[in-house]
């Protein structure tokens, strides 16, 4: 793979993810109502637990691309992200109920069942952002247009995420269907990644750490 | 000089007749309220007073009153639901899911003076108003509670309660949310009635839901009764239950309400004639669950 082409592979991914954060956000909604109702309490919760975790995760995201930064490891993320979404789709049940049965006040059950559902995956998808640029950065004059094409493909893909989500996969399929999608979609990209990594390393013929 | 003054008098009448019939067949909002949900208020149409809420520019009629006569029936939805009674005839614990101007309530109270009901509300604007503006009374055994449909039903559920007569007319300001339409909804609703009990659902004949609702409600509940003027417009009410009375026995029940009910401006022998069986039927309609709702996009 050249240059140009490992580059817009790495957008496609970060586009993807992107895409999934919001799909996966905007489900969010649905998971929850019937435990919390769909009052703006319960949309506060959401969007409070995935910016918190987003936060985190571009922190943790920055500190993981400072240690051998590769496309292997990167794939890895992509991987980790698309498993830590299964529990949506085949426990979310039981922590929902889990929650109802403890915390009478809906505002902080719907506080609390976002927390256990969606603060792990997000944070681990907000890893991606940081370690995208660091991947993609060769040096310090382009990290800033780097950075910024980037924030525009991954925040572009969160829009249409946010859109196709709501306006037409709700329209066509269940919620476990729509999030098992993700999964597939984000453990299949990081395959990829890890898959292109090798080849890159064979093509170069230098075996890389 | 008298003759003058006599015609200027009448002429004043008469603009004055002409202002006031003007002003008067102007509705006339008397009450406005933005709470978290919706724009609640109050319109006042000559003797009509109607609690309206507007959401995106679109105003719908929630409850209607008359204020000369606070028990007559307005709009035929509130007929027809209490002509439901005639497959529950004394109702003794109901839930009322949706409050609107409380007429359900009151008017059960008024009947029913031992009754116990449950109302349940998510909007406080809405109770403030019922009460101020709709005369909606609340004693020790009929109470409001402050909550989302879905969530006081889930609790009462655990909390093992049981009614006999669960009505459902939660509306927001485009039509019924979206998580009190799912089959999961309806069976937590089935789990609170009792073995006779009857559950009355008010919805949309026009509804482009219409039929993925007759399709959940059929999955939930087998047969049902349904009761509408006409097919394509205005509401359908739907009864539903564990297990229904025949047809016999709700002609009989009727002739017994025919009295009570007239008190209330509801003709029974006219709504009893809009009293459909509904087999259930297979149907290509996609039921509507937890995991599918695209209520508002169908």
């Amino acid at each position: 793979m050249n240059k140009q082409w490992h580059n817009y592979f790495i957008y496609l991914l970060a586009f993807t993810s992107g895409f999934s954060i919001m799909g996966i956000e905007l489900l969010g909604g649905r998971i929850l109502a019937p435990y919390f109702g769909s009052s703006v309490h319960v949309w506060g919760s959401i969007i409070t637990v995935f910016m918190l975790a987003l936060s985190l995760g571009y922190l943790f995201g920055g500190r993981l691309s400072f240690h051998k930064p590769s496309l292997k490891r990167y794939g890895t993320i992509f991987m980790f992200a698309g498993l830590c979404l299964l529990p949506l789709a085949y426990f979310s049940t039981p922590i929902l109920e889990l929650v109802f049965d403890n915390v009478e006040d809906s505002r902080y059950g719907s506080l609390l069942a976002s927390m256990g559902l969606f603060f792990v995956p997000s944070i681990i998808l907000g890893m991606i952002s940081p370690y995208s640029v660091r991947l993609l950065v060769t040096n310090e004059a382009e990290s800033g247009k780097v950075a910024g094409a980037l924030y525009f493909i991954s925040t572009l893909g969160s829009a249409l995420g946010t859109l196709a989500t709501s306006f037409y996969f709700v329209l066509w399929f269940n919620v476990d269907t729509i999030i098992l999608s993700y999964c597939f979609v984000l453990v299949l990209l990081g395959v990829c990644a890890v898959f292109v990594n090798k080849m890159e390393a064979g093509y170069v013929a230098q075996p890389q750490a | 000089m008298l003759l003058n003054h006599k015609l200027s008098v009448v002429l004043l009448a008469f603009t004055a007749t002409i202002f006031s019939q003007a002003v008067s067949a102007k509705p006339k909002v008397i009450k406005e309220e933005r709470s978290l949900y919706q724009n609640v208020f109050v319109e006042d149409d000559g003797d009509k007073r109607c609690l309206k809420f507007s959401v995106k520019r679109r105003t719908s009629s929630q409850s209607c009153m008359y204020k000369s006569q606070p028990k007559k029936v307005v709009f035929n939805y509130t007929k027809f639901a209490m002509s439901a009674l005639v497959f529950k005839t004394k109702p003794e614990r109901v839930l009322i899911i949706g409050l609107g101007g409380g007429t359900l309530s009151n008017n059960l109270l008024d009947l029913y003076p031992e009754i116990e009901i449950d109302n349940v509300e998510i909007d406080p604007a809405v109770v403030s108003v019922a009460v101020e503006y709709f005369g909606f009374k609340q004693t020790a055994k009929v109470k409001t509670h402050i909550q989302d449909g879905r969530i006081f039903i889930k609790r009462a559920q655990r909390k093992k309660l049981q009614y006999d007569l669960i009505i459902l007319d939660a509306f927001n300001g485009e039509y019924i949310p979206e998580h009190l339409l799912t089959k999961e909804f309806l069976q937590e609703s089935k789990s609170l009635l009792a073995d006779d009990g009857v559950l009355v659902a008010n919805t949309f004949s026009s509804s482009k839901l219409y039929h993925h609702e007759s399709a959940t409600y059929h999955d939930v509940f087998g047969d049902y009764y349904s009761i509408k003027k006409s097919t394509n417009t205005g509401n359908r009410v739907l009864v539903v239950g564990k297990s229904l009375l025949n047809q016999e026995e709700i002609t009989s029940n009727a002739e017994l309400l025919k009295q009570p009910l007239a008190t209330f401006g509801v003709d029974i022998e006219e709504t009893f004639g809009y009293i459909t069986f509904e087999p259930k039927v297979v149907t290509e309609y996609r039921i509507l669950t937890d995991q599918y709702s695209p209520a508002n996009l169908l």
